[in-house]
């Protein structure tokens, strides 16, 4: 929980920074989308997704462990159809867990909550049934 | 400075996911599956992040303009449709079948995460599916798009 909070203060902090900064919200499938298809336009979403991985290397130096990643051909089709999901998904419904989660809910925006309502009951309906099979 | 900021936004967010354990799928499947191993953790992480962004939101929202730009760019749509609830129950399915979202998967990959790997490389396709359906839907998208996250 000690880390989770922290880690979560941390996501915060970042934010809170890049909205101080350039006045901008940290959604991540957005930022992403911007590093993908139009980083001649602007280079700072690319820079932010770079950060991204930086700031991972650095964490997993200074806490010394790694999730197991292991890795076959069962979990790379679940993978997949996952990434598929999630990348159609965040841009049908303009945003993931760090726009409408983290930065929604902190602008109490309604639009925003109604969107992490409905991505976090189909989570758990999807990876409890899951589960169960 | 914008390409600075956004760096060093970044890296305290891509640590911040670390250190909040979002980067384990597993972790995260465990906070999504009800039942005997619930894992409530990710409740706290979400609730963190929330309460510092809101504050610090508060904070820099009493000046008329960021440091290093002219306008905040807040999202303005306040309507809840069709588009936006499917959009999030269908990226809500994928994150309950893979653990993944977004941001910690990029992390992910970029760390040599295997798994990760072959789920952006199936996001990317995704984001290409939607860039592609919704140019055959409407004309092409203005050049700054409007996005929430």
């Amino acid at each position: 929980m000690v880390m989770g909070v922290t880690g979560g203060c941390l996501i915060g902090i970042a934010a809170v920074w890049l909205y101080l900064s350039l006045g901008r919200i940290s959604g991540i499938s957005g930022i992403a989308a911007n590093a993908l298809l139009r980083s001649r336009e602007n280079l700072w979403p690319l820079m932010f997704v770079i950060g991204l991985g930086v700031g991972g290397w650095a964490a997993y130096a200074i806490i010394g462990e790694r999730p197991a990643a292991p890795l076959n051909g069962e979990l790379a089709g679940v993978m997949i159809v996952a990434g598929l999901l999630v990348g159609f998904g965040t841009r049908l419904g303009s945003g993931c867990t760090s726009g409408h989660g983290v930065c929604g809910l902190a602008r109490i925006s309604v639009r925003s909550l109604a969107a992490t309502v409905t991505f976090l009951a189909a989570g758990m309906l999807v990876a409890t049934a899951k589960s169960l099979v | 400075m914008k390409n600075f900021s956004a760096l060093s936004a970044g890296i305290l967010f891509g640590g911040g996911l670390v250190v909040a354990g979002m980067t384990d799928p597993l972790k995260v499947l465990a906070f999504l599956t009800l039942g005997a191993g619930w894992n409530p953790t990710l409740i706290f992480v979400l609730g963190s992040a929330v309460v510092v962004t809101f504050l610090g939101y508060r904070l820099a929202g009493t000046r008329t303009a960021p440091l290093f730009d002219t306008q905040f760019h807040t999202p303005a749509s306040t309507v809840i449709d069709k588009r936006l609830l499917g959009g999030a129950a269908i990226f809500g399915a994928g994150w309950g079948l893979a653990g993944f979202c977004p941001g910690p998967a990029l992390v992910g990959l970029m760390t040599l995460d295997a798994r990760a790997a072959v789920f952006i490389a199936a996001y990317v396709a995704g984001v290409l599916l939607y860039e592609k359906w919704t140019g055959m839907t409407a004309q092409a998208a203005p050049a700054s798009p409007t996005q929430d996250g």
